[in-house]
């Protein structure tokens, strides 16, 4: 190839990149990069970030506000752990059939109500779990209860919520790592007197760890970042970090603050990421 | 060192392993098959009571009271709630939504697909400076949480708006411009994604072959590059399309006041007073995600019998 040549290739390459990129830096990185400022200043009379510069809204973040956000980690590790206790099982599960048509069809089962809105996926789960809602009645019948259970507007329920959103994003790598899994390890275990405990814990879970962490991250960060669950299903015992952040922007807020609350949520999601990056990827 | 012989087990203790071993298989079985029962129920249960009590006669969600049809009529002939003015203000209301978020999907499917296409091949063909970091720079918009895109860019808009107003005295507002500009900035990530994983599969020696044979960089992605493509590009605007359809956050914190999106005006509905269409619509709305992504599907699986 002639210089002239690759020259070319390059600049066309860098013309192809340059509307995403752009698109990119001014409308989602540059906002961040505002976020970023914004947390590191006072509070203006309207609610604005003015000068000067101060660290007391991070200070506020953790006092004031840290019940709430550590509550949202716990709520968050939680619905993660439910998952992995679903998941695992269904994935293996889904792995072990013979035919690729009956994989697919059970995978297209987790995935479908994964592609209903999510409202209206918190709406259905919340017609279930209301005063008079189906839960009830059957718990009711079954003479478990005698009055009707209080499920909804509790940190348990948004759990259930987080899980019942956010399981398929566990289920899915799962199922790549079981799939991908050789069996002649398991068996090896066996023939060498392992029994299926034992093969599971020392081989069939370390060698699908990978999927388990990509499943778990995928579903601990949108778990951490809830707005619409906590907001609906949550009432004020089951608030999260979304819901303070929100709470601090519009009518009454404190755009500081809130940039700060984000900030503080950014540094868990990228955590989590290096987390991925370093453990949940199979290695090559 | 001498090896020592193992001493041959008692025979009574390895029955009992046996057995043991054999019970834990058996609990094993059981777990396994018992899970998919579990985990079915769990996701299917509230989205079928919802699509049945869409057709129950009375308002109630729990309580049978015998099949109608009328909430989907109401829904068809404009009278949400019983005829009255309000509930022909609250139909065309949701036909507004419908509209609009039908109208945001598109404009931020077409602008998303095209820079996320071009994007990926960029990225996977084009060797220059900064490419690593765009790589990781076009990740993040799927891993940062939807509230906090969604504040940054009110923030963002917020000073632009004050910045433009103070300099040329033009007042702008949030509407259906920032919608757009917002999901595309989500979007396109998603897009370039899905194409790179296409372009991956893809072999190259079929654009050298084109080359080759004397076809300028045009025709070659035109005739040889693109329709290699197509499957991706579209699997990825159906993503695109769908997410942009479902949005809620981003587009609560951008939208301004006129302009109500389907997911926002559902979420009204949750907020405010629970109008008993609310299962017709939801089923609706079902309805039309599975069609939608029961199509992308079938385009996906007949892109890859194409490859082979």
């Amino acid at each position: 190839m002639t210089r002239g040549k690759v020259r070319g290739d390059r600049a066309r390459a860098v013309g192809m990149a340059l509307p995403a990129t752009f698109w990119l830096v001014v409308f989602f990185l540059l906002p961040l990069v505002f976020v970023a400022f914004s947390s590191f200043m006072s509070r203006g009379p309207g609610g604005q970030p003015v000068s000067p510069a101060t660290l007391a809204q991070y200070e506020r973040t953790f006092t004031v506000f840290g019940p709430v956000l550590w509550r949202s980690v716990g709520v968050a590790l939680f619905a993660t752990f439910i998952s992995l206790v679903l998941g695992y099982p269904l994935a293996f599960f889904i792995s072990r059939r013979r035919s690729p048509a009956t994989r697919m069809f059970l995978l297209f089962l987790v995935m479908l109500p994964f592609w209903t809105n999510f409202l209206v996926r918190t709406y259905a789960l919340i017609t279930i779990m209301q005063r008079d809602g189906l839960l009830n009645g059957l718990f009711k019948s079954l003479g478990v209860i005698s009055a009707p259970l209080q499920m909804l507007f509790t940190p348990a329920a948004v759990m259930v919520g987080l899980v019942y959103g956010y399981l398929p994003f566990m289920i899915l790598p799962i199922y790549a790592s079981v799939e991908a899994l050789d069996r002649r390890y398991v068996e090896a275990a066996n023939d060498l007197g392992a029994n299926d405990w034992t093969a599971f814990w020392r081989i069939i879970f370390p060698l699908t760890l990978p999927g388990v962490i990509a499943g778990s991250i995928l579903v601990f960060i949108p778990a951490i970042g809830a707005y619409v669950t906590p907001d609906l299903m949550g009432g004020t015992r089951g608030l999260m970090i979304g819901n303070l952040i929100q709470g601090q922007f519009g009518g009454r807020g404190n755009v500081p603050l809130g940039s700060a609350i984000s900030m503080v949520l950014l540094a868990m999601v990228f955590i989590s990421v290096l987390v991925y990056t370093r453990w949940g990827q199979r290695e090559e | 060192m001498t090896i020592q012989p193992r001493p041959s087990p008692d025979p009574k203790t390895v029955a009992r392993k046996v057995r043991r071993d054999l019970a834990v298989r058996r609990t094993g079985r059981f777990g396994m098959w018992l899970s998919p029962f579990v985990v079915y129920l769990f996701l299917w249960v509230p989205i079928i009571v919802l699509v049945v009590f869409s057709f129950n006669d009375g308002n109630s969600v729990s309580v049978w009271r015998g099949f109608t049809t009328r909430w989907y009529e109401n829904i068809f002939h404009g009278t949400i709630s019983a005829g009255t003015e309000a509930a022909r203000f609250q139909t065309e209301l949701l036909l507004k939504a419908l509209r609009n978020s039908l109208l945001v999907a598109t404009v931020a499917t077409l602008i998303s697909s095209a820079l996320g296409t071009m994007l990926s091949l960029a990225l996977a063909r084009g060797r220059f400076w900064g490419r690593k970091t765009l790589d990781t720079l076009f990740y993040l918009p799927v891993v940062i949480p939807d509230i906090t895109q969604g504040i940054a860019l009110a923030v963002f808009f917020n000073i632009v708006f004050e910045t433009v107003q103070r300099l040329f005295g033009v007042r702008l507002v949030s509407g259906f411009g920032t919608i757009v500009i917002a999901h595309v900035a989500f979007n396109v990530s998603y897009v370039a994604i899905v194409v790179r994983a296409r372009l991956a599969g893809m072999d190259p020696r079929l654009e050298e072959a084109g080359r080759d044979l004397g076809a300028n960089h045009w025709q070659t992605f035109w005739r040889i590059t693109f329709p290699n493509l197509l499957p991706g590009v579209m699997a990825g605007a159906l993503l695109a399309f769908t997410l942009s359809l479902d949005d809620f956050v981003i587009t609560f914190f951008n939208s301004g006041v006129g302009t109500t999106t389907l997911p926002l005006f559902v979420y009204g509905m949750l907020k405010q007073r629970v109008p008993p269409e609310i299962n017709a619509i939801s089923t609706l709305m079902i309805l039309a995600s599975i069609i939608l992504v029961g199509g992308s599907l079938l385009l996906q699986q007949r892109g890859n019998r194409d490859k082979g």
